[in-house]
């Protein structure tokens, strides 16, 4: 018997149930061999800045002020801060309630808020209510919130996309929830098929459970694909129909790497619409400073907007943000500089365009050279990366190869995943992370490595998977064509 | 008059309405409340029903029940959770504000004082420079190359912030971190750690969080599988151990604190609480023990502590030691202990005692709420609950880099010989003896009231007096459908402009009436403060008396 006082068995279920493997065994593995002095590139997770993208001079300038406000009495500040950014400052100074060392309000400045809400009337053309915003120590904060109001029992299930990102499968099974999954097409470029969903609806609710709830990601993690307007109109339809909200997740909406499929907000498709579906329709959509050309992930920003959910259940939100206190109020600034950056004129500008104009581009090339390098290694395929921040190539295995992963106790694309890790130093997800089809298997890299790293990196992954397809290659063909 | 207040109060829901074109305004029920009570009172007003709506859910978001999600069908734990702290009265009180910058006349104070929250900050107290001197350099790191910096920066807080950025991989603030925090930030913390405690600590054994909710949060979700899970907590305590308990459909099982010995903490209460959940077939899983304490001020006896952590010990509980006030003790006659330390010195170790200490750079000298930093350090389990911590860390990827950065400061501030060290001592001791200072003259001024009793506050940043309130208010908060003591504090808000929270949000022994009220307005207005409370307790009770 043990006398722990919690021990492993007497752990609520639900946090055993929940698995997170965008930081699980491959993310262990990678961190003890850098330990041994091994050199890892690390894209298993989408944080840009770890991989050696420089931040936004601008935002950096003005939140180092807020931090330091003393230094905007000093008359020497203008010798190291430019006046767009002093004047910044003391504008994101002014809409605080005692600097960046006091709680806000539990939804966030309001004056943040506010330019916050402009910006979305800018984006879609349709006024935004600040009231209906609320700002979050990142977007995965704000979903935990929204599940968390949703989410009664088991009974209830909310439609996932598989793949997805774990984000979601994590959160649903800690809250006790269900997870419904319904499947992206792999072989139509990842995309949402309506008959696929209703298919997913019907056949939970024969075993009782209760949709009340869709996520959709979009641009989509780890898939990458851009959901058009037309298939937005078709999944806002959809919700309609069946009486559910849509989570829209539009974390990536700067991170568009194609010109055919522009990203465009659900908000925006819904108030497109008109009545009765923009009135029925309920609607949450996040956003976050860690992507985007910003890619300010250490800050954990971020903010949800409400579209038709009535007031006193945006009170209950309210109460179950003000349990937090607030979101932290440096993050909250760095959102409202990325919702109103520098303007033609300001002094900051031209830097500020040349910087982040140099980050797209450069992402979109190598979005390119990613998706060409995986298509032209043997047995993998992989669609374009059309936005967000990864490759998602599907890995033929050999059947011999799932069978020695089968003997190391491991899953197919695990083993994968590990054999290349140890030969290569990359270290990528398992496709089982964000769940697949049966029997297909994947993995995810971020497309964030420098661009002049690049090839180096895909020529190493290719020569890796070239002996690797040679050492388990078969004469019977592969598991699954 | 009479009509002046009623027309001044109209104009403020249109206003309110104005302001929050929300879809539905008919559940937007705002209610004008007892008008005519105080003749001499600025609009006496309720809120729309704020955090409190468990006891309300009848013509819930009603015109909308074809939504798929309204009240009706939210997680009826989230319904159930109460958070007063932000509550009701606090609504009121920013709405007053609002109106005050339009209608200054119609009111008998010209500011709102917020006592609600421990937010010092944003009632005037200066970060520490030093602090901020080093965020501000991490943040914007090209700073550290220019030579003008050298100008406007103190030596250290360079020297400083290279060392910091020395133990960020890629030197990326913007990156997210190891889920736990970045591992040299933990190693300063847990070298603080031992300098405070005498006993080692180590770096693994820390969790940063972005403040130390998240860490509880944490916790509960572990321990807590449904509601024969039972968690010990003081009463009256801090409202998120209630709420965390309610939002993971736990059982919080009470302890009452004795108000007559301090707010003293008696074994044999939590024995007999202990057994009587047990009787009830709830299985108690943790012990929550806040010290110094919130909302009641008191600082435990290192004597007591080992008695708690022997009963911890006995009973096979894990010890949540909420430790947050730790650098706040204002009385030469008690030194905070951590619980870490207590329990070491008694000669427990890991395998005999299941400690979780939190810690969170909102309070302190420093009072940083606004960044949200803090830890909790785990100790005494096994690497299995181990991992599984991890992988809740690791859900939300991290916590916030300039929160950890704070918190690793610290727990390591300037030492003997830092070009900032005397300004760091001076700022320091400036804010903590003005602190006690303050929480004194509040103390004295409380007692003075009929009828109103108030222990010290030894530590932490509340007073949380007991009213003894009259039959007749009573009665007059019952008709007016509202908690007598919310009732006392609303009359309050509306009369002076200073913001305090009903006990009844902390809990307090059945019949007993308190408010906490906070030590943090600036030490020039305490004065004002005072004068303007001594005088509306006097015109209550000469209202009310019975």
């Amino acid at each position: 018997m043990s006398h722990k006082a919690l021990d492993y068995e007497s752990l609520n279920e639900n946090v055993k149930n929940c698995q997170y493997a965008v930081r699980g065994e491959l993310y262990l593995r990678a961190s003890e061999l850098q330990k041994e002095g091994k050199k890892i590139i690390f894209t298993n997770v989408g944080n840009p800045h770890a991989l050696g993208q420089k931040p936004l001079t601008f935002p950096r300038q003005v939140v180092a002020l807020c931090q330091a406000p003393f230094l905007l009495d000093n008359p020497n500040v203008g010798m190291i801060f430019p006046a767009d950014a002093i004047s910044r400052a003391k504008h994101y100074l002014s809409l605080t309630s005692g600097g960046l060392g006091a709680y806000s309000d539990s939804r966030g400045l309001p004056g943040v808020r506010k330019e916050v809400a402009e910006f979305i009337q800018r984006r879609d053309g349709y006024p935004s209510d600040p009231e209906l915003i609320f700002l979050t120590d990142g977007a995965s904060k704000g979903v935990m919130q929204i599940l968390n109001c949703i989410i009664r029992d088991q009974k209830d299930g909310i439609l996932v996309p598989v793949p997805q990102y774990p984000l979601y499968s994590a959160t649903i099974s800690l809250l006790g929830g269900t997870l419904v999954p319904y499947y992206l097409e792999e072989t139509d470029n990842w995309g949402l098929d309506v008959n696929n969903l209703r298919q997913s609806v019907s056949q939970a609710r024969s075993q009782g459970i209760t949709v009340r709830a869709m996520v959709i990601i979009n641009p989509g993690n780890p898939t990458g694909q851009c959901l058009s307007e037309a298939n937005l109109r078709e999944i806002l339809k959809f919700c309609c129909d069946e009486r559910l909200v849509l989570l829209g997740d539009e974390v990536y909406q700067q991170n568009i790497y194609q010109d055919e499929r522009p990203f465009i907000s659900s908000k925006k498709v819904l108030m497109d619409m008109g009545a009765p579906l923009s009135k029925e329709v309920q609607l949450i959509s996040f956003h976050t400073v860690s992507k985007g050309y910003w890619g300010e992930c250490g800050q954990r920003g971020g903010y949800f907007e409400m579209t038709n959910i009535p007031p006193r259940t945006v009170e209950e939100i309210y109460k179950v943000a003000s349990i937090a206190l607030s979101p932290n109020v440096s993050a909250q600034i760095f959102m409202g500089l990325m919702v109103s950056p520098p303007k033609p004129g300001d002094i900051s500008y031209d830097q500020f365009v040349r910087e982040s104009k140099g980050i797209l581009e450069s992402l979109r090339r190598r979005a390119r050279i990613m998706t060409d390098g995986f298509n032209s290694c043997k047995n993998v395929v992989c669609n374009f990366t059309e936005g967000a921040m990864y490759s998602f190539p599907q890995i033929k295995l050999p059947s011999k190869a799932i069978q020695a992963a089968k003997q190391a106790g491991k899953v197919p694309d695990v083993f994968y995943c590990l054999k290349l890790l140890e030969a290569t130093g990359i270290s990528t997800v398992p496709g089982s992370g964000f769940g697949q089809k049966e029997g297909v298997f994947h993995l995810r890299t971020t497309i964030l490595p420098a661009e002049e790293e690049m090839p180096e990196i895909m020529e190493s992954f290719k020569k890796f998977n070239d002996e690797f397809m040679s050492q388990y290659g078969d004469s019977f063909g592969y598991s699954r064509m | 008059m009479r009509r002046f207040v009623i027309s001044q109060a109209k104009n403020l829901i249109d206003q309110t309405r104005r302001r929050r074109p929300l879809p539905n305004h008919k559940s937007l029920r705002l209610r004008l409340l007892s008008l005519a009570a105080a003749p001499d009172s600025a609009p006496v007003l309720s809120s729309p029903r704020l955090f409190s709506s468990s006891s309300d859910m009848s013509g819930s978001d009603s015109s909308s029940s074809s939504l798929p999600v309204t009240l009706d069908s939210l997680n009826p734990k989230v319904l159930k959770c109460e958070y007063a702290v932000r509550g009701e009265i606090v609504n009121i009180a920013q709405r007053l504000q609002e109106d005050l910058k339009i209608n200054k006349d119609a009111y008998p104070f010209d500011e709102i004082i917020y006592c609600n929250i421990g937010n010092p900050q944003s009632l005037g107290q200066q970060p520490i420079t030093f602090f901020r001197e080093v965020l501000a350099l991490c943040s914007h790191t090209a700073l550290l190359d220019e030579s003008a910096t050298h100008g406007l920066f103190s030596s250290d807080s360079i020297d400083r912030a290279w060392k910091i950025l020395d133990q960020i991989p890629g030197k990326a603030t913007g990156a997210y971190s190891h889920s736990q925090g970045i591992k040299g930030l933990r190693d300063a913390i847990a070298a603080g750690i031992e300098a405070r405690d005498g006993f080692p600590a180590d770096p693994n054994d820390i969790f940063m969080t972005d403040g130390a909710s998240p860490g509880v949060h944490m916790m509960m979700q572990l321990l807590i599988s449904s509601e024969k899970d039972g968690i010990l907590c003081p009463i009256p305590q801090y409202p998120l151990y209630s709420a965390s308990i309610a939002l993971h459909g736990g059982s919080l099982v009470p302890y009452y604190l004795d108000e007559a010995s301090g707010w003293g903490l008696e074994i044999s209460e939590l024995k007999k609480q202990l057994e009587e959940a047990r009787s009830k077939g709830i299985t108690v899983r943790a012990l929550a023990v806040i010290n110094p304490g919130n909302p009641t001020g008191q600082v435990l006896a290192e004597e007591n502590q080992r008695e708690i952590v022997d009963f911890c010990k006995q009973e096979r509980l894990v010890l949540l030691a909420d430790e947050v006030y730790q650098e706040n003790v204002y009385v030469p006659d008690k030194k905070f202990h951590s619980f870490k330390k207590v329990a070491r010195s008694m000669g427990y170790g890991e395998k005999d005692i299941c400690l979780v200490s939190f810690q969170s750079i909102s309070k302190g000298y420093y009072g940083e709420c606004g960044k949200r930093g803090g830890y909790m350090e785990v100790t005494g389990f096994t690497s299995d609950v181990r991992e599984q911590i991890y992988k809740l860390a690791s859900v939300n990827l991290c916590s916030n880099i300039s929160g950890q950065i704070l918190a690793s400061l610290v727990m390591s501030p300037p030492k003997p010989g830092d070009d900032s060290y005397d300004s760091y001592i001076a700022e320091k001791e400036g804010i903590l003896s003005s602190l006690a200072k303050r929480a004194k003259t509040l103390e004295e001024a409380l007692n003075k009231l009929e009828g109103v009793t108030c222990n010290r506050a030894e530590g932490a940043m509340y007073l949380f007096p007991c009213i003894n309130l009259p039959q007749k208010a009573i009665a007059a908060a019952e008709a007016a459908k509202t908690a007598p003591d919310a009732f006392y504090c609303k009359r309050l808000l509306n009369a002076t402009g200073i913001v305090v929270v009903p006990g009844s949000g902390f809990r307090q022994v059945p019949g007993t009436w308190h408010f906490r009220c906070t030590i943090l307005p600036q030490e020039d207005k305490i004065p004002a403060i005072v004068n303007r409370l001594t005088e509306f307790h006097k015109s209550f009770m000469d209202e009310f008396r019975d």
